[in-house]
């Protein structure tokens, strides 16, 4: 059984629509821990300490937030430069993240038809989230396809956001009980739009 | 009786008063001044003073010790241990060598060579209170070349002993009567045991006996008890060490070694200076009252002889020491010109020596003009040396100098140390900066040093204290005290003597926030604001806001609340009583009107995305330009 991490990311989560309904959806779930960095840390100043242990203490990491200006809420930008320190995370010695999984959820305004060339985006998401492909890269962890629930200012009430709701705790469920096959994972686009394409089957034999 | 008395202060005050300054101005320093003082009224120009001189000499040499009690306060036993090989070498070599080389030349003289001896060890001292009070007032005492010379006059001070021990093995004639009640009396071994025994008590006395004192002293708060037992301290050694025939300004400075870890060394300091000015200034004038230009007058070449050979001969046996000691090369100089004179010890020597029959009175006379003289040459020493010797050495000397004792100033200097002096020290200690820190509170004072942190005992508005605390030297001065006319008066005395000093301090109220605004502080902060802040943010946090929100919300209370609290500022203090009582109606309705959360909740639209929201429903088919979530 692998033990999830679930860094969430939001400002104003009083206001937020869809994360704070598809934080209630895996909240509960067994192995996973929840860590609200702004609830956290209010003043922005990170616990290194503290959250160092919490990366040693899990084995898949996931960055839930809102995909502002096609990036993190500011305090995870704050969270990578203090916690993912050389001699531990990269570099020499720097081994403690070596193997972990890692993939980002987020909610995004735009639809998904405009995050492609032809679109107002203009780049997918996975060209978009590079950085955070590349900072998994160099700390020697797997990066998955993120969990993209698109066109949230969209979404009016829990109906609307069920089948995201369905396929955010699937996802975790099944990273948990090692049931994703991590080489399909990582080369799809949206692990919300291909799930039941990376769940490895269950009865192969 | 009363008369004279009145007559004789006048004299030496007015004496003080016109030609220190005159002194001073001509660049000259106070020493010189009072020496001419004494010149101009005594016998031989004005004779305004006369045969009182001796005694007001001895009752003047009592500043001697009180400088030396002071000398002691800057100095820890940690740093006396440091300072223990150039105090013996260096100070053993300099007596040992300049008593040979004098002798030498007094037995080539002519002179019997017990005499010799006898004027080599008295010629060998030089003056602690001319060096020291001309090193401090050129701020030269912790260079170099000043703790050499300081270290040299230390050991001097302690040889003055032996001195005494040796003076009867060198009568030269018959001694008529026994001389009962001098050091020479007693057997060596006694005089040991006793000098032991003297030393104990000062110590035991610094440490047991004065702190309990001050403690309760503190508690009573009247000024005037602790100058008396600062005072009380100083002779009651002063005359412990006369009992048992030692220097007084030995034990002094030993009990002030001993003291100088204690927290009331400030106060000590700040009580003690003003006698130890006057006292001085006395001690010179008299020396300047009392030298015999009738003597001089009849033996020029002889005197002046003495003078200029025993001058040139130490000078070139201590500018040899500062060379074989490794002084550099501006601080040799410094070392050498420093001490080159003859000290006052002299005086009391020469009297002890006709007293031992080593001498006689007409051997003295010339000797006792010589060494007047040659003090008061000193402070011309050290016009020569700063005008033409050292700019001549320092340009080739850049070497910096080496084994300076430690400043014990720190960059920042906290009045106050109650709970709000405490936090602030706390902070700053807990980055290694370095606090000072005065309180006015005995108990307070008792618990933080028992804690390990510098915390010294007084009032902290007052300027020679500030001085004391190295407000000259710091860079950050804190007035956290809880009393706001205290505080105000506190801000006031530092910003006038130290207008480079930089000023963050605690306020009561609004008043005083602007108050303190107006007199220069950089930074004034209420002293519950910060607190209530907090609270306001925690009480948010438990009526269910987030915890980041909370925290947004309130700072921008707060920055509101700090523009309005400068903006109502301006108009403080500008107009009268009754219209600074109706404008703090209207402050206080204007405080109510703030309480509204429109002026600042609604204005909220950080992360806002109802317009965005709008937007893509009204055109869900067009990609919006810019995609925000």
């Amino acid at each position: 059984m692998r033990r999830i991490l679930v860094q969430f990311a939001h400002p104003v989560l009083e206001r937020s629509r869809v994360n704070r309904r598809l934080l209630a959806a895996i909240r509960d779930i067994e192995g996973v821990t929840v860590n609200d960095l702004y609830e956290a840390y209010p003043a922005l100043a990170i616990d290194v300490e503290r959250e160092q242990a919490l990366l040693v203490a899990h084995d898949v990491i996931v960055f839930q937030h809102p995909f502002y200006w096609y990036s993190t809420p500011a305090i995870l930008k704050e969270w990578q430069d203090l916690v993912l320190e050389h001699g531990w995370a990269y570099g020499a010695g720097g081994t403690q993240l070596r193997s972990k999984l890692t993939l980002n959820a987020i909610t995004t305004g735009g639809p998904a038809h405009a995050y492609r060339r032809e679109g107002g985006n203009r780049f997918t998401v996975r060209e978009l989230l590079a950085p955070w492909e590349q900072t998994a890269f160099l700390c020697g962890m797997r990066f998955l396809a993120p969990h993209v629930v698109h066109a949230a200012l969209r979404i009016v009430g829990d109906d609307d956001l069920a089948p995201r709701r369905d396929s955010y705790r699937r996802l975790l469920e099944a990273l948990r009980d090692d049931r994703i096959d991590l080489e399909r994972a990582e080369a799809a686009q949206n692990l919300a739009d291909e799930l039941d394409h990376v769940l490895a089957p269950r009865e192969v034999a | 009786m009363t008369g004279g008395v009145l007559a004789m202060v006048l004299v030496y005050l007015a004496a003080a008063v016109v030609f220190v300054p005159i002194a001073k101005r001509l660049g000259l320093g106070a020493v010189l001044g009072y020496l001419v003082a004494g010149v101009i009224i005594g016998p031989f120009v004005l004779g305004l003073v006369g045969d009182e001189g001796h005694s007001v000499t001895h009752f003047a040499e009592f500043g001697v010790p009180v400088m030396l009690f002071l000398v002691g306060l800057e100095l820890r036993p940690g740093l006396l241990w440091q300072l223990r090989k150039p105090i013996f070498g260096l100070g053993g070599a300099q007596v040992v060598a300049t008593a040979a080389a004098v002798a030498g030349v007094a037995v080539a003289a002519g002179l019997h060579y017990k005499i010799a001896i006898a004027v080599g060890l008295i010629f060998a001292s030089s003056s602690t209170a001319i060096v020291l009070s001309t090193l401090a007032e050129r701020n030269l005492l912790k260079t170099q070349g000043g703790q050499a010379s300081f270290s040299v006059l230390l050991f001097q001070d302690i040889a003055v002993v032996p001195i005494f021990a040796v003076f009867p093995l060198l009568a030269t004639f018959a001694v008529i009567a026994p001389s009962a009640g001098d050091a020479g009396a007693r057997p060596a071994w006694q005089s040991a045991l006793l000098v032991l025994a003297a030393v104990a008590g000062v110590v035991a006395i610094g440490r047991f006996v004065v702190r309990p004192v001050f403690q309760f002293l503190a508690t009573v708060k009247v000024r005037e008890s602790f100058t008396a037992a600062a005072l009380l301290i100083v002779v009651g050694i002063a005359y412990l060490m006369y009992l048992v025939d030692l220097s007084a300004a030995l034990g002094t400075f030993l009990a002030g070694v001993v003291l100088a870890d204690s927290e009331y060394r400030h106060e000590l300091e700040t009580d003690l200076e003003p006698f130890r000015g006057l006292l001085l200034g006395l001690f010179f004038i008299s020396i300047g009252a009392q030298i015999d230009f009738g003597l001089i007058g009849r033996e020029p070449l002889m005197i002046g002889g003495i003078v200029i050979a025993t001058m040139a001969g130490k000078l070139i046996v201590l500018y040899a020491l500062g060379r074989l000691f490794r002084l550099d090369r501006s601080s040799r100089w410094l070392f050498a010109f420093a001490l080159a004179q003859i000290g006052e010890f002299a005086f009391v020597l020469l009297t002890q020596g006709q007293k031992d029959h080593i001498f006689t009175a007409a051997v003295a006379a010339p000797l006792v003009a010589a060494v007047a003289l040659s003090m008061a040459l000193t402070p011309l020493m050290f016009i020569v040396l700063e005008r033409f010797v050292l700019p001549a050495v320092t340009d080739r000397d850049a070497e910096r100098p080496e084994d300076e004792i430690v400043s014990e100033d720190t960059p920042v200097v906290i009045a106050g140390y109650g709970r709000f002096g405490q936090m602030v020290g706390r902070i700053l200690r807990a980055n290694q900066i370095g606090v000072t820190i005065l309180d006015l509170d005995p108990e307070m004072v008792e618990v933080v040093r028992r804690l390990g942190v510098k915390v010294y005992y007084g009032d902290a508005s007052r300027m020679d204290l500030l001085h004391a605390a190295g407000c000259a030297r710091a860079k950050l001065f804190v007035c956290a005290v809880d009393d706001k006319e205290e505080a105000t008066k506190i801000v006031e005395q530092v910003r006038h003597h130290f207008p480079n000093l930089t000023i963050v301090s605690r306020c009561r109220d609004r008043q005083h926030y602007w108050e303190l605004r107006k007199l220069g502080c950089i930074a004034v902060f209420r002293e519950t604001f910060g607190s209530a802040y907090e609270a306001g943010i925690a009480s948010l946090i438990q009526l269910g806001y987030r915890s980041y929100t909370a925290h947004r919300l309130a700072r921008r209370w707060r920055d509101h609340e700090e523009r309005t609290l400068e903006d109502l500022g301006k108009h403080w203090g500008t107009e009268s009583y009754f219209a600074q009582a109706k404008q703090r109606m209207e402050e206080a309705e204007r405080l109510m009107r703030d309480v509204d959360p429109t002026v600042y909740l609604e204005r909220d639209a950080a992360w806002d995305n109802e317009s965005l929201r709008a937007d893509t429903q009204v055109d869900a088919a067009a990609p919006p330009v810019a995609e925000r979530p």
